[in-house]
């Protein structure tokens, strides 16, 4: 009974042992993640179905502030030129908006300053797993947009960042969202965080707001916004720096 | 020796045997990609916020110690030293700083992109399994007929709490039906448990969030979601780990081949054999 008992004990060991290396060596396969990926695009296309394209984030009130909005990631951009307009606290910062549109722009943060704002209590929920709640003031993204016009093909808007992600100064961050996330009412290039300046922790001067997908989508540090038809041919071609390192581009969830 | 055929009971219809099965993997990865996921933030709070000033009412970490690193997890606000088991992982060289041993993890190294993508494929595989299961489960009348527990089965679940704690194993043609503790928890676990971490999921997903303006706050919040969902699976790591202790003590292969082949040996009441 026992020669039973230990020979079973064995045996689950075993095949336990088997199916974990099983796992890890399917994913480290290249064909493998790819099938795993099918969940993503079902979550994709079916997230809008349940809630609606223009649903909106929750919203939060004062009472609701985290004391102090933690910085994930870069917490300063190891890049000469960021520090010099850093320096310069910003005023020779401008905002580049290229790539398909009808009239690229060049805007200063007092010009994103003028622009059509919107202020919002919103959750900021990382990939990690914590949430924190900010008040957040911004140029809608919309406004920019219709300033440059989008021309027929553009499908999405690629943010490129100031900061490098690898310490030789190489990999800089970058990010890309959907024309539905990139015209949604709350989606805003921040300069604003609890009624002060955006500090350079959290992205000084203007960081991404997506309020519907998780925090890495919010590009922080943002230089240049690019109107593209695919990301294809943009660093590694996924649409972000993370997605580059095999994070979904989906990130609603 | 072959069994005489007349002896085995047909117990299990083959939908319910192939929806057990693929239960069985989606939710052992589920839960294992899970662990991996949490590893990204070992600290779970109430409320819709981590920052919020509260501390986290569990936390698995590392610390620096004057004799070394050491592994604790802090619950409610006490302090337990869990090297090895949680927060310190034995590795080849030593110990490295995850909450969870890697063999309990998918995959074994701490990914968390990869483990989401495992998670969140797996997930769509339980939840349309679940549902199939559910629809099949009412118009079959499995659920009627063989979950859902009777008058008599009500008035003797004192008797089955007895029977259980002796390990009195039910003969005859009690053997060929669920007794009423059984049904019960399974009732529980497919109406309560597997939609409650379903639906604290979904809360978890920003997307979602907005299907209803406040949802997630009737369930407290999205750090209360992430604790109950961490919470729900580990009692269902409870349920199956009782699950498959019944399955060994009531009889391993017996039960085994039941729910492969659907045919069950239905033990014999004293005097027959």
């Amino acid at each position: 009974m026992t020669d039973r008992r230990d020979a079973l004990k064995r045996m689950a060991a075993a095949v336990g042992a088997l199916t974990l290396a099983g796992c890890d060596k399917l994913s480290s396969t290249e064909w493998f993640p790819k099938v795993l990926g099918v969940g993503e695009t079902l979550s994709a296309k079916i997230a809008p179905l349940i809630a609606g394209r223009k649903a909106m984030a929750q919203e939060f009130t004062p009472a609701d502030l985290s004391p102090q909005f933690r910085s994930n990631g870069t917490a300063k951009p190891m890049n000469a030129q960021y520090d010099a307009l850093a320096a310069g606290n910003f005023a020779d910062y401008a905002l580049v908006v290229d790539g398909l549109v009808e009239r690229p722009q060049r805007l200063s943060l007092t010009e994103l300053r003028a622009l059509p704002s919107r202020t919002q209590i919103t959750r900021h929920d990382c990939v990690e797993g914590w949430s924190a709640i900010g008040k957040w003031k911004g140029a809608r993204l919309s406004a920019v947009l219709n300033a440059a016009g989008l021309k027929p093909g553009a499908r999405y808007i690629v943010f490129h960042c100031y900061d490098p992600m690898e310490e030789d100064g190489s990999s800089p961050y970058y990010e890309s969202i959907d024309l539905d996330d990139a015209f949604h009412e709350q989606t805003l290039l921040a300069y604003e965080l609890n009624d002060q300046p955006l500090p350079v922790k959290n992205g000084a001067p203007i960081r991404l707001r997506v309020e519907r997908q998780l925090g890495y989508k919010m590009a922080k540090y943002v230089m240049r916004l690019e109107a593209v038809e695919s990301f294809a041919s943009i660093h590694g071609g996924n649409g972000g720096y993370w997605e580059d390192q095999g994070y979904q581009w989906y990130a609603g969830i | 020796m072959p069994e005489p055929a007349s002896r085995l009971y047909y117990r299990h219809r083959l939908p319910v045997r192939i929806m057990h099965w693929i239960n069985v993997v989606a939710i052992t990865i589920l839960f294992m990609s899970g662990l991996n996921i949490f590893e990204g933030h070992p600290s779970l709070y109430w409320g819709q916020n981590s920052y919020s000033g509260r501390p986290a009412w569990l936390q698995i970490g590392a610390r620096e110690t004057d004799t070394g690193a050491m592994g604790f997890t802090r619950i409610l606000g006490r302090e337990i030293d869990t090297t090895g088991v949680l927060g310190l992982r034995e590795t080849g060289d030593g110990y490295s700083p995850y909450a969870f041993p890697g063999w309990l993890t998918i995959p074994g190294y701490y990914s968390l992109a990869m483990a989401r993508s495992w998670h969140f494929f797996f997930a769509w595989v339980f939840l349309i399994n679940g549902l199939c299961y559910v629809l099949y489960t009412i118009w079959s009348r499995h659920l009627a007929r063989d979950l859902w527990p009777t008058r008599d089965d009500v008035r003797g679940i004192g008797a089955s709490v007895v029977d259980h704690l002796k390990f009195r194993h039910p003969k005859g043609e009690a053997a060929k039906r669920y007794n009423v503790l059984q049904k019960l928890v399974y009732l529980i676990v497919i109406f309560v448990l597997l939609p409650l971490i379903v639906m604290m999921g979904l809360a978890m997903s920003p997307r979602l969030d907005t299907v209803f303006t406040g949802w997630v706050g009737l369930f407290g919040g999205r750090q209360s979601a992430r604790s109950i969902h961490f919470i729900v699976a580990w009692l269902l790591f409870g349920f199956v780990a009782i699950h498959v202790f019944e399955v060994i003590v009531t009889g391993l292969w017996n039960n085994l081949r039941s729910m492969i082949t659907g045919r069950y040996r239905v033990p014999q009441e004293a005097g027959h054999d």
